[in-house]
């Protein structure tokens, strides 16, 4: 009996011992994969860094109103930010696949879902980003263009538009992504619907003067809709 | 843009069937039907009473008008002026008119005249309002006289203006451009001006002709241009602005035709303007300065409640091109009632200056710092409107003459911001 525990002990120690002399080279490629990974993908952070530096990335993104954007949100330059996430793709995806070649074959299926999620990750975040330069700059522009004409509550005005534009920026990003494709759509189309119906019933029942004064001004002659300050001339 | 590209074949046919003048006179049209036909033969008269003997063109560039204005220039050039006048001309006038296919745009319709200078090496040039209703014949000899006879390189126009009619000029541009290039140009957006075959070669490849600015605002980079290649400048009195009505109603629109081209020019010529610390003289013919004392009427609450809100309105804007003390200082002015409020001369000029820096820099789009100027200009017309209401013409004069002195003053607060935001960059 005590022989034969022995005996099974040894041959699980020895079947231990191959798996494990097996798998420690794997471990070691893993982990040698791991750490060139690492320093590609920081080669590439540096490049991409350089590259954004010497076209002036964040001084266009300052313009767009990006910077302001990553400022409140405590986040760092546009430039660094826009590094930091292609090095930790970069390193994620050479990490993962060095993974897979341990030959695990339940991490292999995982791994291969992860690998193909990451580019549409990285295309939703681009989206999303672009979305929020596209709806800052449309909000000043909606908010210079209310002040100028003295409408009334000009940062309602602005608000809206970017509302409505981060609204359709993150519908797109979750549709890259694949996720809650029919949620989001259905709530997009629930949320534009009823902003659309509010403002209608808002501008035709509760802002007729509003409305008839719009009208007037947009179709009656140049000269009748001058205000007082126009009199004079600032040329 | 090649010449080519921008002169279209037939009116390259006629030009050439022009062959070579001595002086061109360009005239802008987009439905100007009611004053074309008129202009055009007080042009024609003015060039037979006072350039006789010389080979002379006018040329009409339309930006594709709907009303006849084309028909009226052609009817008006063959009509015979001889019969109204007792002038005779020695050589053929000739007088050209052509369309462009292209949105209507000052700036596209001056760069054909330019481009036709250059092909008919015109020796003088001159450029008229399609919309001067008070001109007279003697203005071709006062635009083109200096250029042909005296060798100047640009003539620039003095109108006589009611005493708050263009209060964007009178308060911005002639004061900061009398500051920045040193030189007191009293209309820098002028409708009519006359300029030389020198600066038409100057001219004819610059950029203002591909950029926006130079687009809508062409008058004021021609002037700046002028200014910045040390041209020879004459300044002439033409008498009553007659084209006042004919005026962007849109503060916004008004903006974007002056403040944006000189922010813009300003940054394309920094090297001729930054050591500039003295202001000449320019010669010139007629007063420097008239104004007339019609009643004004203005809403000045509203002035005042436009610039106020605006402020509120727009402080994240405005925290982007100003100073943390400017746009402090602007807070505290907005906060004012109308019988407290005083904005002074020195903030307004800190003010232009922060933004002409903050154009320079781009620190958000250009035409949004354009448009963020608007509010902050209301507050200055409200200032000096309720200032000058009751002020006599020496007394508004002196007024203006103060305000250039604070701009020339602060020239190096300019500097100091556009080298500073330099340096951050």
């Amino acid at each position: 009996m005590g022989d034969m525990i022995v005996s099974e002990l040894g041959q699980a120690w020895s079947e231990f011992a191959r798996a494990l002399a097996h798998l420690l080279p794997r471990l070691l490629t893993v982990l040698i994969i791991a750490i060139v990974g690492w320093v590609i993908a920081y080669v590439i952070k540096i490049a991409l860094r350089s590259v954004l530096r010497l076209v002036k990335f964040d001084h266009l993104s300052e313009r767009a109103g990006a910077s302001q954007l990553l400022n409140t949100a405590a986040l760092p330059s546009p430039s660094e930010l826009l590094s930091q996430l292609v090095f930790w793709i970069v390193w994620l995806s050479i990490g993962l696949a060095g993974v897979s070649f341990l030959g695990i074959s339940v991490l292999q299926h995982d791994i291969a879902t992860i690998l193909s999620f990451l580019p549409r990750l990285l295309v939703a975040l681009v989206i999303a980003f672009l979305g929020m330069l596209v709806a800052n700059f449309f909000a000043r522009a909606a908010l210079l263009a209310a002040v100028n004409s003295d409408l009334p509550s000009p940062h309602v005005l602005s608000d809206v538009v970017k509302v409505l534009i981060v609204v359709l920026t993150i519908s797109m990003a979750f549709e890259e992504l694949g996720l809650a494709e029919r949620t989001i759509l259905i709530a997009f189309s629930i949320v534009f619907g009823a902003l659309m119906l509010g403002l209608a019933i808002a501008f035709g029942v509760g802002g007729r003067d509003l409305a008839r004064q719009f009208l007037e001004r947009r179709f009656s002659d140049d000269r009748a809709r001058r205000k007082p300050e126009d009199h004079l001339s600032p040329l | 843009m090649a010449d080519e590209d921008i002169l279209s074949d037939d009116l390259l046919r006629q030009l050439m069937s022009v062959g070579e003048a001595d002086i061109l006179v360009g005239i802008h049209t987009h439905n100007n039907a009611k004053t074309i036909g008129q202009l055009v033969q007080i042009v024609r008269e003015g060039l037979l009473k006072y350039f006789p003997r010389e080979r002379v063109a006018i040329l009409n560039v339309d930006g594709g008008s709907q009303d006849g204005t084309t028909d009226l220039v052609r009817a008006a050039a063959i009509s015979d002026v001889r019969d109204a006048t007792p002038f005779y001309a020695l050589r053929t006038l000739h007088c050209i008119s052509t369309k462009y296919n292209d949105v209507p745009s000052a700036g596209r319709a001056m760069h054909i005249v330019v481009a036709a200078a250059d092909l008919l090496r015109a020796k003088a040039c001159a450029i008229v309002a399609p919309e001067s209703s008070e001109i007279q014949p003697d203005w071709m000899n006062r635009l083109l006289r200096p250029i042909y006879r005296e060798h100047f390189d640009f003539v620039a126009p003095v109108y006589g203006r009611q005493r708050f009619d263009g209060m964007l000029v009178t308060n911005l541009m002639y004061p900061m451009i009398r500051a920045v290039y040193g030189k007191p140009i009293r209309e820098p957006r002028p409708g009519e001006f006359g300029f030389s075959d020198r600066l038409v070669s100057e001219l004819i490849g610059h950029e203002l002709w591909t950029q926006d600015a130079g687009r809508i605002g062409p008058e004021v980079c021609f002037t700046v241009s002028a200014l910045a290649d040390d041209a020879r400048i004459f300044q002439t009195f033409l008498g009553p602005k007659g084209h006042v009505d004919h005026q962007p109603a849109d503060l916004v629109a008004a903006l974007r035709q002056t403040v944006a081209p000189l922010f813009w020019s300003m940054d394309s010529t920094y090297a001729s303007w930054n050591a500039i610390n003295v202001v000449q003289t320019l010669p010139s013919d007629g007063p420097e300065y008239e104004v007339g004392m019609d009643p004004v009427h203005v809403d000045l609450t509203r002035l005042h409640q436009m610039f106020a809100s605006g402020v509120v309105d727009l402080q994240d804007v405005l925290k982007s091109i100003l100073s943390t003390s400017t746009l402090a200082q602007l807070q505290s002015v907005a906060a004012l009632d109308e019988t407290n409020f005083q904005y002074s001369d020195e903030l307004w000029v800190k003010v232009v200056y922060e933004f002409a820096a903050s154009y320079h820099r781009s620190v958000i789009n250009r035409d949004h710092i354009v448009q963020a100027l608007a509010p902050l200009y209301r507050g200055r017309a409200y200032a000096f409107l309720t200032e000058n209401l009751n002020a006599s013409k020496d007394d508004l004069a002196e007024h203006i003459e103060a305000l250039c002195r604070t701009f020339e003053r602060l020239k190096p607060y300019l500097l100091e911001c556009w080298t500073a935001q330099e340096g951050g960059s």
